[in-house]
């Protein structure tokens, strides 16, 4: 059960949306039509509430060395006002979390976790941050995320900052965040997202919230913004090629196998944790030469295989899918499976069972969808 | 709240009977299925002339989100199928007691089936 709700709740009962529960959370699935709202991400643009991810600050005169510390990636290498997609690990190379950090300043850093792992991976940086001089503070409880999402995301957030700032939103690139004045607010905009598409994400205290969310939803009437709810998020990111966590991310997987391997930095200074396990892992060839790794997977006929479903090669089961629906937009099954290394080819086809019929399906490269520049 | 048609008989897999005295009786899926399997993509029929039995799948109905089995609440031969909703499914979300039926009985045999008013009152329908 769900014992979390967003500030934004009313405004999506109000909007007539199907809720469903995630990470612990009673979030909004869809407003009228999954479809329609993946379709407006991809043409126009769709709002999303992610007030259910995790917002923990990290500051303090070590903190750089700190995430070095903690975290897979160098995150003291990024430059003030930029972020980095990283991975929490633990000491045998599986995954806690996999997360963004924004550094907002030489010794002050945002990490955002996914919803269900937001506490954990709060404990996990506090404990890790003995011997740093860092405070790790977990704000997630008291702060709203809302994004908008798409080819107009741009267009709908001008409507909203005062023309002086505009080329602070115009000139802001991907996975770069910036303070700007929103709807007469100064905010933490981010630009980045989950969709595949151009977007931007705003940080905003829960009192604000409801307020921010109507103003994007009136200056976004006349450039094809909608409500978008977890399911068409889902969809989107799927086509995308992004990892979920709990699907294809979990504390059993390493990252080597999950195609995450860049993000690992084992040309670090610094020890991590994790890093003893990891170079192992990756000495051994786990995901490339032996073991299994994470693929794309092509429907040939109309079914679609979904997660937990068995993949199999002449009969043999070979891996299993994580992740897996009916593209909305390339109108072909697509699916996410972790399989056997020897059939992980590009081009190879393989079997999905089907509840009962192998169904094949050909292995492709990641992700299904790319959107033009 | 996902409407239920008064006319119609339901089975307790959702899907509804309508008969018109005599001839084949007319199948498809309730909009409390439709609405709860979200966006339909895929729909997969049984074939004209085949035969069916009440109780028994005979196809299935795929959504973006989610996969569920046909059930066929009558037992009989299959006289005809939409081939509309074949080739455009989001009919059955649209209008899931009209254009958006499935295909036709010849029954032999009913399965156990509800009232409008029964089928309404254990999933939550309105009339």
């Amino acid at each position: 059960m769900s014992e979390n709700y967003t500030a934004l709740y009313e405004q999506h009962k109000k909007a007539g949306a199907s809720f469903t529960d995630f990470g612990g959370w009673q979030m909004p699935l869809k407003y009228e039509s999954e479809l329609a709202e993946h379709h407006a991400v991809r043409q126009s643009a769709g709002l999303f509430d992610l007030s259910h991810m995790g917002e923990v600050w990290v500051s303090g005169p070590d903190a750089a060395a700190f995430l070095d510390y903690a975290l897979v990636g160098k995150l003291s290498a990024i430059a003030v006002g930029k972020a980095k997609y990283s991975l929490i690990c633990n000491a045998d190379g599986g995954i806690i979390d996999d997360l963004i950090s924004y550094r907002r300043a030489e010794d002050k850093y945002l990490v955002v976790p996914n919803a269900g792992n937001a506490k954990v991976v709060a404990a996990a940086l506090l404990k890790r941050a003995a011997g740093f001089d860092v405070v790790v503070e977990d704000v997630s409880s008291g702060t709203s995320l809302i994004a908008v999402q798409g080819p107009n995301a741009e267009a709908i957030l001008l409507e909203l900052v005062p023309a002086e700032q505009h080329a602070l939103v115009t000139e802001l690139k991907y996975y770069a965040a910036v303070e700007v004045s929103i709807n007469g607010q100064d905010l933490l905009l981010a630009r980045t997202g989950y969709t595949g598409e151009d977007g931007f994400e705003i940080y905003i205290p829960n009192v604000d919230a409801p307020g921010l969310w109507e103003a994007l939803l009136e200056a976004g009437e006349g450039h094809g913004l909608i409500p978008a709810g977890l399911a068409a998020r889902d969809s989107l990111r799927l086509e995308a090629g992004m990892p979920l966590y709990g699907n294809e991310l979990s504390q059993h997987v390493n990252a080597y196998a999950a195609g995450l391997g860049p993000v690992v930095s084992l040309a670090k200074e610094s020890d991590f944790v994790g890093r003893e396990a990891l170079t192992s892992i990756k000495a051994a060839g786990v995901g490339s030469t032996i073991g299994q790794k994470l693929v794309g997977l092509k429907g040939t006929g109309r079914r679609a295989a979904r997660g937990h479903y068995s993949v199999l090669k002449d009969g043999s089961l070979i891996g299993e899918v994580t992740s897996g629906q009916p593209s909305p937009t390339l109108s072909y099954p697509v699916a996410m499976a972790y399989i056997d290394v020897e059939h992980s080819e590009p081009g190879t086809i393989v079997d999905v069972d089907l509840r009962g019929k192998a169904e094949p399906f050909e292995v492709v490269q990641l992700p299904f969808y790319k959107r033009q520049k | 709240m996902s409407k239920v048609v008064a006319e119609l008989k339901y089975s307790a897999e959702h899907e509804w009977v309508a008969s018109d005295g005599g001839g084949p009786v007319g199948i498809g899926i309730s909009a409390v299925a439709a609405d709860a399997l979200g966006d339909i993509v895929y729909v997969d029929l049984p074939e004209v002339g085949s035969t069916v039995t009440a109780g028994e799948t005979c196809g299935e109905v795929e959504s973006t989100k989610s996969v569920s089995d046909l059930y066929s609440p009558v037992t009989g031969e299959v006289t005809e199928i939409n081939d509309a909703v074949v080739s455009d499914p989001a009919l059955i979300n649209n209008d899931p007691y009209g254009a958006g039926w499935l295909f036709k009985v010849a029954a032999t045999e009913e399965g156990p089936l509800m009232s409008a008013e029964e089928y309404a009152a254990t999933n939550g329908g309105e009339l």
